[in-house]
């Protein structure tokens, strides 16, 4: 365990830096944008690496919320599964089979909800207790970093290409930056609460931001409709070359990204021991100072 | 079940009476809203055919700004004496509280927004041109919205340092879509340029989505000491 | 008078098991364990930041223990609050209302619709219900006295007080003394958090001493308290 971590380290750097050199030398020019689109190699695969942390923290936060009571833990469980068997069956059938846009294989959307109660169960398995407080903190926190990422490559890249640093009815854009509102409040929360019971209220939170993204979506989704578009270059499939690059530029992020999270997981988990420690270091000397000033505490009467 | 509507209305009678005894938030709210469409229009002076297009966005501003000073006081009066103790210490269903105090809320700045917007009419020149009885749904859903979600944020952060700031920074982020259905809502409907229907259902869409929410978890936000 | 006191083992007591309350850096109670007879008088004594407070709000439910549990007769502390009556050093009571309104309020959170049951409250605390000053314009005395009012309306078998002497005169504090013996001589259980122990001289059945969150001491003074 010891050993992995610096380990793991050097690969993240080697994959890091050859990811660099593929988005930059290896893959091809864009026909239309030039040389400026390889800032996707960056973009995009932070993107993707901030929402499966966000998706890992709201999963977290729902664990937590409901782990107090059975009946509600229970229940939780069956949603996650009943999740779980829709998303496998439903893609083939043909009414949802049509909502799928083109180029989209029913077997892959089905692949990709059948990952939400694994990953659920998953987080419960390898997340007992209060760990799932913790992992709700390292991933909203990590989750924000590569999400401020995503929202500084992406005006770079649209000052060139659209002529404007910012389109308010660019719904991935606009949406992204919401959630990154609803993240930091949700740190900010954390920062200044001084309930004994600060993990409830912000997973409290954390579900009511995870609610939100979808409807964040459709509203500027519709938004959009009514407002003049920049053109978005390129549409249609992209060159297999690039798809190639950009996978392999995600998983070089989604390594690092879990490398980061490891650190941080356990360095929140080691300041709350020391602060238990303290509790009781303190708990220690008081049975000390008891049979010193027990007599006192005695005449007092 | 019986226990559950007796304790909403009489909590929200009790509010009331205590809001009508003091008119602190009322008339302190009355005075600042008055304040905020007189700033907006020294600040925006459009013509009338521009007006129609930004009145939309100021209002529902007007409208925030108002809410949120309104709901911090809300559980300001609980915290006094901290009588929410007592409430917490009874068998009363939480979710009675919640209930009693968004609808009490809802009434405030429904009055708050009926007093006002005969002042952004007059001020600004407003006659509508696509169909107006659709801002009646547009402002009670936009307006429940804005409450449901504030009661629940403004409860929580009674637990935080910096309460009253704390709610805007709580409520703002998770009501952006709300804000967006109720503004571009607005504005359709005053230029009759495009079908407000989607705002509509998006309002609504939203306010289930988070008065079930609240329902379900407020509970565990008044339990947390 | 007090036949009731003892029933079977569990059920009828106060079991407090290795209790610790942790805000953040701090533990308040630092494992606390005891087990308190019902139809009692126990005064919790100590100095401020003992963790007097904090034991009463863990066994009133206000207080989520970080470890250990609280069980009220049997039952979690949050199952048993309609046996519980709670009266805290602020006077949890609405300062624009009346006390007869604010009673009636209350009595509504606890499905109670007794006009007579609220009159009934006042009278036993030694307040007129006809009073229609708001409570804030009452005096620290008849204030404590209202408070008390409406953490019994509810007729509860366990009575939890935090510091209900302070700032009260010594003679409001004796007559107040003497009611809250009166219940218990009625079979209730009585806590009482204070720092004025010798108010409670010759009323209490146990003294219950706190020091840095812990239980350090316990006296019972149960025979002179049972023969009376």
């Amino acid at each position: 365990m010891k050993r992995l971590f610096p380990i793991l380290s050097i690969v993240t750097v080697a994959l890091l830096g050859y990811a660099l050199y593929l988005a930059l030398v290896v893959a091809p020019a864009d026909a239309l944008q030039g040389e400026v689109y390889r800032i996707i190699y960056y973009h995009v695969p932070s993107a993707w690496t901030a929402f499966l942390l966000f998706f890992i923290n709201f999963v977290a936060s729902i664990r937590y919320l409901t782990r107090s009571k059975a009946s509600t833990e229970n229940a939780a469980k069956w949603v996650a599964i009943g999740i779980g068997v829709a998303g496998l069956v439903a893609p083939f059938l043909p009414p949802v089979r049509r909502l799928i846009p083109a180029g989209m294989e029913p077997s892959a959307v089905a692949t990709t909800i059948v990952l939400i109660p694994a990953l659920y169960f998953l987080v419960g398995k390898l997340f007992p207790g209060d760990r799932l407080d913790v992992l709700a903190v390292t991933s909203a926190e990590v989750g924000i970093v590569f999400c401020t990422i995503v929202l500084i490559t992406g005006p770079l890249w649209a000052r060139p290409v659209w002529g404007i640093w910012w389109a308010p009815g660019d719904i991935r854009l606009t949406s992204t930056l919401v959630l990154w509102l609803i993240y930091v409040s949700y740190l900010v929360l954390r920062r200044f609460s001084n309930s004994a019971q600060t993990q409830m209220l912000a997973a409290a939170l954390a579900v009511f931001g995870a609610l939100d993204v979808p409807l964040v979506y459709l509203s500027i989704w519709f938004f959009r409709t009514q407002h003049p578009q920049p053109v978005i270059g390129g549409g249609g499939s992209m060159d297999p070359r690039m798809l190639h690059v950009l996978l392999f530029s995600w998983g070089a992020f989604l390594l690092f990204g879990f490398l980061v999270c490891w650190s941080r997981f356990r360095l929140e988990l080691l300041k709350r021991e020391v602060e238990q420690a303290h509790a009781m270091e303190s708990l220690a000397g008081a049975e000390d100072s008891e049979k010193a000033s027990l007599p006192l505490s005695r005449s007092a009467r | 079940m019986t226990s559950f509507w007796a304790v909403l209305s009489a909590t929200l009678v009790k509010d009331i009476r205590l809001e009508w005894r003091s008119k602190d938030a009322l008339n302190s709210m009355l005075f600042f809203s008055l304040l905020v469409v007189v700033i907006f229009v020294f600040s925006f002076d459009p013509l009338a055919e521009e007006s129609r297009h930004i009145v939309g966005g100021l209002v529902w501003v007007a409208f925030l700004f108002a809410a949120v000073v309104a709901l911090n006081q809300t559980w300001a009066r609980e915290l006094r004496n901290q009588v929410l103790d007592a409430y917490r210490v009874s068998p009363a269903p939480a979710n009675a509280l919640f209930l009693a105090k968004s609808v009490g809320n809802f009434l405030f700045v429904s009055v708050l927004e009926a007093l006002m917007t005969p002042l952004f009419i007059v001020f600004y020149n407003l006659h509508v041109l696509g169909p107006a009885w659709q801002l009646i749904p547009i402002a009670l859903l936009g307006t429940w919205a804005l409450v449901v979600n504030g009661t629940f944020f403004a409860a929580m952060s009674l637990r935080t340092r910096n309460r009253e700031i704390m709610l805007p920074l709580l409520l703002f982020p998770i009501s952006i879509p709300a804000i967006l259905g109720m503004v571009a809502g607005t504005t359709a409907v005053l230029t009759g340029e495009n079908s407000a229907h989607f705002y509509i259902v998006l309002l609504l869409t939203y306010d289930v989505v988070f008065t079930t929410a609240s329902l379900a978890l407020f509970g565990t936000i008044l339990h947390a000491e | 008078m007090s036949a009731s006191a003892s029933g079977p083992a569990g059920a009828s007591t106060i079991t407090v098991r290795n209790v610790i309350k942790q805000f953040g850096r701090f533990a308040a109670l630092r494992g606390v364990s005891a087990e308190f007879d019902p139809g009692r008088f126990h005064a919790i004594l100590g100095d401020n930041g003992a963790g007097k407070t904090t034991l009463l709000r863990g066994l009133a439910g206000l207080a989520q223990p970080t470890q250990g549990t609280i069980s009220i007769f049997g039952k979690s502390p949050r199952d048993a609050c309609r046996d519980i009556g709670y009266m805290a050093h602020p006077s949890l009571l609405y300062d624009e209302m009346s006390g007869m309104e604010n009673l009636r309020y209350f009595a509504g959170l606890y499905g109670l619709k007794s006009h007579a049951r609220c009159e009934e409250a006042i009278r036993a605390v030694g307040l007129d219900p006809e009073l229609t000053r708001g409570v804030g314009q009452y005096s620290q005395g008849m204030r404590q006295r209202m408070s008390l009012a409406r953490a019994i309306l509810h007729d509860p078998r366990l009575l939890l007080l935090d510091e209900p002497f302070s700032n009260v005169d010594v003679h409001s504090a004796r007559e107040m003394v003497g009611l809250l013996r009166g219940m218990r001589d009625a079979g209730k259980t009585v806590f009482v958090v204070t720092h004025q122990a010798l108010l409670l001289e010759g009323a209490a059945d146990e003294f219950v001493w706190m020091q840095a969150g812990q239980i350090v001491d316990r006296t019972a003074t149960a025979e002179r308290g049972r023969a009376q």
